[in-house]
């Protein structure tokens, strides 16, 4: 496995969020987290790259990670992509894809500001925009671009469509099935079904901070019940 | 005409080094957040160090590498005080570290004094830059020219550094947002340093170029501190191009303010402060901050009145306190009714503090005020002790309607340097204002009547208003109102999506603080039988942060327990040792970093598990 994570707990101050989290993705696969608003997908991510209290499991190519420090489980190759896209809005598009530099890692697509450029054209004909005068769709692609800048052998998509024009949306599963060519690793957060799908080999289900299902896409596909009680609005 | 044009040069010249001193303070503060107080103190050091090392260094070489190295010698004692302290308290409360680099300061000026002597010090004139150039027909020193250089010179590097380099990105990435440079493979700790030393060898330098123009002396470093915070407030904090701009307009205010007005001319720069940020909230080149590094709901325990079992310890406690003129003479008296009036001091700061979140960095204007209005009331009018009191509370409370009029429409760091620019203003009127204050003589005379004047009299006198204080504010945190103010401390938007004025509660709030900490002050007045504007200076106002601190900022009136100890160990430390600031200052270090929650947050901490609520391991961590 490429990550495992077991017994995965977070809180937040006083309220615990994450109740014996447990999921794994091989190698170049792409698993999708899925679940209502809420449903504790956020905290999953932030728990694993150590953003928020946490304790349990998490084995990254072997090696566990449940208590190293965020930047250390970036530096291992772990890249995150936070929902809240968190842009440094008074760097240009250049500087952010430099604070994302990490040097090459063996076993890892190699990314350089010019191949994303090709990989996002819109980016390359804003370089030396500040990132605060982006639109939103603008926004999540130099998000994406900022972390493969670190080289990453897995990353963490916290919902990448949301919020975004639905031909940008298309841009963006084009761009994630061609990050899964370079044999990048996914888990991607997502609450629209029918994105995961597009993209996704394996699925797992949140609620209320619990893992409710685990399986393939067919297996989820064929399972009305689990759609019914964990996914539908 | 032609004199005006050497004045402006002048403050030119003067606003090179406020520059230098002020950027580094706004670089360190955009990064790790950190105010640090004791920028001042290494730009003393700077200036100390240049001294010893261009004395011992002969030739021009000696002296403009005794002057760079001096900068880079201080600059690494700054790396070796980040990663010895600060590295182990990023995860404190953020005053907390303000309260470390106080107690650094602390240290510095004792040190200081036992490595150089109290003299002022007089270093060489700059080789090459001893004579005087003749501008329109006056003579300008050459060096105040090259000082007029530097300043543009340095904002060009910081620039340059800033946009040019990889460490430069990393830094202004890192000032929006700390969390995400960590996400994506940075280690912070290395940036943090490398930011702190960079800041620190900034006012280093600002301090050994003053050499040639001014005697090194060991009060320059608070006398920098507040102007550098004025800079960088009007400036924008974080802002190095701001830094510039207001480091030009304090330096020519104060060049101009002499030659019009000297009397105001204290007043002048903080007035323009205050106007700048009623205008412009976050300076001229500021932004608005980002949300404080920790969130304080995560940290915060849930609040409740005192248990039966607390109830009967607080109880016992007054008894005992009650009883100490049956054991101690008058000296114990008067330190127990120091104590006393100093608990009712941080308590009413830590009611805007703990349950405003918001702090006040000159609190002890309205404790100074509180002491003047009683003064006055019983010297000039003749006023009895009662009304001499409530003299003193009004005139507080009134001062804090005023201040905290303006304050109030800001938050933050930017609050609590408007706060400490009003308590600033009101020092120099005090100062200043000799015919009705007595200026630097203050008023003396001021005894209670024969029914108060005994030592014990005088002491119950004394616990019974503070306690009386105290309990008032407690029921105050519980009431409804205490109930709108943490709302707002919680989340000001949805505070008011409910109807709850943001403004007016905090308004309510820090007039209530004021009014508290007026009667503190009224009362210290009789127990002194003098008042000085020191009753209203700066460095009350941190004692009373460090207090409230020393508590436990989380806690509901942890305050007391910091005021009685923080006082007692003054007090202790004041009468058994020459260097009561070394020690203070290193108890101070010590106590952060071993409380970093405060002594009664942290005692809370201890409770045994089964008496917690379902908790978490520990508080979030936060960055």
């Amino acid at each position: 496995m490429k990550l495992a994570v077991s017994d995965l707990r977070a809180w937040y101050g006083p309220a615990q969020i994450l109740f014996d989290v447990a999921l794994d993705v091989g190698p170049g696969e792409v698993v999708a987290l899925l679940g209502r608003n809420g449903a504790g997908k956020s905290t999953t991510f932030k728990a694993i790259v150590g953003l928020v209290e946490r304790r349990g499991r998490v084995a990254f190519e072997g090696r566990d990670l449940g208590a190293a420090e965020t930047h250390a489980i970036a530096r291992a190759g772990l890249g995150y992509v936070p929902e809240e896209r968190r842009i440094f809005t008074e760097l240009t598009v250049a500087e952010n894809l430099e604070v994302g530099r990490q040097a090459p890692r063996p076993g890892a697509p190699t990314w350089e500001p010019e191949t994303l450029y090709r990989l996002f054209p819109n980016l390359s004909e804003m370089r030396n925009r500040p990132g605060g005068r982006m639109s939103g769709g603008e926004q999540q692609m130099l998000t994406i671009a900022r972390t493969l800048m670190g080289n990453p052998s897995l990353v963490l998509l916290d919902e990448p469509s949301e919020g975004l024009a639905p031909k940008i949306v298309e841009e963006m599963a084009t761009a994630i099935l061609a990050m899964k060519r370079e044999g990048l690793s996914l888990l991607i957060s997502e609450q629209n079904l029918h994105f995961a799908k597009l993209i996704s080999d394996r699925a797992v289900i949140l609620e209320r901070g619990r893992v409710r299902f685990a399986g393939t896409m067919a297996e989820l596909e064929a399972d009305e019940t689990v759609r019914d009680s964990f996914l539908a609005m | 005409m032609d004199f005006l044009v050497v004045q402006f040069l002048t403050g030119l010249a003067g606003a090179s080094s406020l520059f230098l001193v002020a950027s580094g303070l706004s670089i360190i503060f955009g990064v790790t957040r950190i105010v640090n107080f004791a920028h001042g103190a290494f730009y003393m050091l700077g200036a100390y160090a240049a001294y010893s090392l261009t004395e011992r260094w002969e030739g021009a070489l000696g002296f403009w590498g005794g002057i760079v190295a001096a900068a880079i010698g201080v600059a690494a004692v700054g790396a070796l005080v980040e990663v010895t302290l600060l590295r182990r308290i990023y995860r404190a409360p953020e005053l907390f570290q303000l309260l470390a680099t106080f107690g650094v300061t602390l240290v510095v000026q004792d040190l200081s004094i036992i490595l150089w002597g109290p003299e002022d010090l007089v270093g060489r004139r700059a080789p090459g830059f001893r004579s005087s150039i003749s501008i329109l027909g006056q003579q300008v020193p050459s060096y105040d020219l090259f000082l007029i250089a530097l300043g543009p010179l340095v904002l060009g590097l910081i620039w340059l550094l800033f946009h040019r380099t990889r460490f430069g990105v990393l830094v202004r990435a890192a000032t929006q947002d700390r969390d995400m440079v960590a996400a994506l493979g940075v280690n912070q700790r290395w940036l943090f340093t490398g930011v702190f030393a960079l800041g620190v060898f900034l006012a280093a330098l600002g301090g050994a170029l003053q050499l040639p123009r001014d005697a090194v002396s060991h009060t320059m470093d608070l006398r920098i501190i507040v102007e550098v915070f004025v800079v960088v407030v009007i400036g924008g904090l974080g802002s190095v191009a701001g830094a510039y701009v207001a480091a030009l307009i304090v330096a020519e205010l104060n060049a101009f303010g002499i030659l019009v007005l000297p009397q105001v001319s204290l007043v002048l720069v903080f007035a323009v402060m205050a106007i700048v940020l009623v205008v412009r909230p976050y300076g001229l080149f500021g932004r608005p901050e980002g949300p404080p590094r920790t969130g304080t709901a995560g940290l915060i325990r849930p609040w409740r009145p005192f248990s039966g079992g607390e109830r009967i310890a607080v109880a016992v406690g007054l008894v005992a306190a009650a009883a100490l003129p049956l054991v101690g003479g008058s000296y114990l008296l008067s330190v127990g009714a120091e104590i006393a009036i100093f608990c009712l001091f941080a308590a009413s700061l830590q009611l805007l503090m703990s349950a405003g979140g918001i702090a006040s960095f000159g609190h002890a204007a309205y404790f100074g005020l509180g002491s003047y209005g009683a003064a006055l009331a019983a010297k000039t009018l003749g006023w009895p002790l009662p009304a001499a009191l409530a003299a003193g509370a009004a005139l507080g409370t009134a001062g804090a309607a005023l201040f905290g009029w303006f304050c109030v429409r800001l938050s933050g760091v930017y609050f609590a340097m408007l706060t400490l620019a009003f308590a600033q203003i009101a020092w120099s009127i005090a100062f200043q204002w000799t015919s009705v204050t007595g200026g630097d003589n203050g008023i003396l005379g001021i005894w209670p009547p024969p029914w108060a004047g005994s030592p014990a009299a005088f002491y119950w006198i004394a616990l019974a208003l503070a306690a009386g204080g105290i309990a008032a504010l407690r029921v105050i945190a519980f009431s409804p109102f205490g109930y709108a103010l943490r709302a707002v401390r919680d989340s000001a938007l949805k505070a008011e999506a409910v109807g709850i004025s943001r403004r007016a509660v905090q308004w309510t709030a820090f007039v209530v603080a004021g009014g508290f900490a007026a009667l503190a002050g009224a009362l210290f007045a009789y127990l002194k039988g003098s008042v000085f504007p020191d009753n209203l200076a700066i460095p009350l106002s941190v004692d009373g942060l460090v207090m409230v601190l020393l508590g436990g900022v989380e806690t509901v009136t942890g305050a007391v327990v910091g005021a009685v100890l923080f006082r007692a160990l003054t007090i202790v430390l004041m009468s058994y040792t020459d260097y009561s600031k070394l020690v203070l200052g290193l108890l101070v270090v010590v106590l952060v970093v071993a409380f970093p929650k405060g002594v009664v947050g942290s005692l809370q901490g201890l409770r045994p598990p089964w008496r917690r609520a379902a908790a978490p391991p520990v508080a979030v961590p936060a960055r």
